[in-house]
């Protein structure tokens, strides 16, 4: 049987914890800097959910922004479901390939939203789904290069809550 | 209903980069959300997504419960050789999908 | 006092008000130029996600009913087909014009009512739920034969009380919020409400997937989304008055386009 509820992705109290390590380790205020300083401010909170997923992708290595393109709605017409594309600049030859994207989330209950594994067969390094957003926060895609490099791309989401809800409670 | 779409073009030119989309049949229960009484949802999520071209693999994909229902995945391969392109998703209680298309490449 | 006294008594009086509920109605009625499906207020990646078969996630349930349409089942152990034979010749434009008058029952059903019609005295076979799999199916199947074409409800005299009780709910105030469809659809589409945009609100494409409900759907189904929202208690489903407001909006839908299966938020 369908079930007709309206899904509540996150409780308050998850989306408080969240947002206090986020508020903690300077995100909320990084969000308004260019790429580079959110991903660098998000390696210096460990306690961040998404900081301490990108950590375990990217090991020691620098996370640089660049190379990737993430493309996602500012505004999200529901966040149920919220279309995105993840581009790579990459020549997509045996000996410089993207080997892997990782997508993740900064306010979802489980950070992650996917890993794809590519390689050169692919010819381009374009993959597109569409993910479930809990709230308004930044989505980072990460691209793993052959020569073990990282490169990302963030961006933010702006998701409401429909007018008309199924539930009466 | 596991029912799958599939969207590869019938037809390629060796060499080309062709774009293949898919989309499954499955209600990507999260996990996160609760019933009426507080209790849990159990969940119940397509985990994995490989794709093979004539056996060799050629996407592979891990679904964590983000993904939204009746997953929609599209990704690019060079057109190498006609043949196969099998799909098989498998995800939670033992959920397994399998589709395949032909493809002539001249 | 006779029956037939009783329903005449009030035929003259009614006329009245029916001209005076037409004349006032029509002044809040959206000009015809001006009606537009919800579709042109998708964003561009949901249009994409509508306008691609591979992509739509409502061809998932067209699929199943494809298979439907061709099984045999029920006592009769006889398929839809076997009647209508090739759905995209047989039920092209039957969708366009539902609800339409049963003169067996004396008044209007919908296209999922007439299904059901339809497997329990031809198949012999058990009615399906309203809003089940197999339902969305073959609804979401027998719609989409009829894409592209106008919506053109039946000029059936018979309608024609079903079709202002419609239009008369349609603005009557409900719920707890006491606002009625119109005050929303007609007097104020477009403006903004949640962050997302009031539609028109017209059937054009339904059964629909919704992204809010990542399935498939009938109008019933956003129907009693609507009187829930207002805090309204809403009717069963297959309840006489929602086949009657379905048939008043598709007669104010009139002309425009199905999509079937359409998405939307």
């Amino acid at each position: 049987m369908t079930d007709k509820r309206p899904k509540i992705l996150a409780t308050r109290r998850d989306v408080l914890a969240t947002a206090g390590s986020l508020v903690g380790g300077g995100l909320i205020g990084g969000l308004g800097l260019a790429p580079p300083a959110v991903a660098q401010t998000q390696l210096k909170s460990p306690a961040s959910p998404m900081a301490s997923a990108i950590r375990r992708i990217v090991g020691e290595a620098k996370l640089k922004p660049g190379k990737v393109k993430l493309d996602v709605p500012p505004l999200s017409e529901n966040g149920n479901s919220v279309s995105l594309r993840v581009s790579v600049d990459s020549p997509m030859t045996s000996t410089n390939y993207v080997k892997a994207i990782h997508v993740l989330t900064e306010k979802n209950p489980q950070t992650y939203v996917t890993s794809v594994r590519l390689g050169a067969r692919a010819g381009r390094a374009d993959i597109s789904t569409r993910m479930r957003l809990a709230d308004t926060q930044s989505v980072i895609a990460i691209a793993e290069m052959s020569d073990g490099s990282f490169w990302s791309d963030t961006a933010t989401v702006i998701v409401t809550l429909g007018a008309c809800l199924e539930d009466v409670t | 209903m596991a029912r799958a779409l599939i969207n590869v073009p019938a037809k390629a030119k060796r060499g080309e980069i062709i774009t293949i989309k898919t989309l499954i049949s499955h209600v990507m229960e999260s996990g996160f959300r609760h019933d009426q009484f507080g209790a849990k949802i159990p969940r119940d999520i397509i985990t994995s997504f490989v794709c093979t071209y004539n056996g060799e693999e050629i996407f592979q994909a891990v679904l964590y419960p983000a993904i939204t229902a009746n997953p929609f995945i599209t990704f690019n391969t060079i057109a190498t050789e006609s043949g196969t392109i099998a799909f098989m998703w498998q995800g939670d209680n033992g959920f397994s999908a399998t589709e395949t298309v032909n493809i002539a490449v001249e | 006092m006779s029956a037939r006294r009783k329903r005449t008594r009030w035929l003259a009086p009614a006329a009245v008000l029916l001209a005076l509920a037409m004349v006032m109605s029509a002044r809040a009625e959206i000009a015809l130029k001006e009606r537009r499906s919800g579709y042109a207020d998708l964003g561009p990646e949901t249009k994409a996600m509508q306008d691609d078969d591979t992509a739509n996630p409502g061809m998932l349930w067209a699929l199943d009913g494809e298979a439907l349409w061709s099984a045999k089942t029920g006592a009769a152990d006889r398929a839809c087909a076997d009647c209508h034979g090739d759905a995209r010749a047989s039920m092209k434009g039957v969708a366009a014009r539902y609800p339409a008058f049963d003169s067996k029952l004396g008044h209007p059903i919908n296209l999922e009512q007439r299904i059901n019609l339809c497997r329990a005295e031809r198949q012999q076979a058990t009615p399906f739920a309203f809003e089940s799999k197999q339902l969305l199916a073959l609804t979401a199947f027998v719609g989409k034969q009829s894409r592209g074409l106008p919506i053109a409800p039946p000029a059936d005299e018979r309608l024609r009380p079903f079709l202002e009780a419609g239009r008369a709910q349609f603005n009557r105030r409900q719920g707890q919020l006491n606002l009625s469809c119109g005050q929303c659809h007609d007097d104020n589409w477009g403006k903004r409400l949640a962050g997302n945009i009031i539609p028109q609100a017209h059937p054009t494409g339904y059964p629909l997937y919704r992204l809010e409900w990542q399935s498939l759907g009938s109008l019933q189904r956003r129907l009693r989304n609507c009187m829930i929202g207002l805090r309204a208690e809403p009717y069963d489903y297959g309840a006489p008055e929602y086949v009657s407001l379905e048939l008043y909006l598709m007669w104010r839908a009139r002309g425009l386009p199905i999509e079937t299966p359409a998405v939307r938020p």
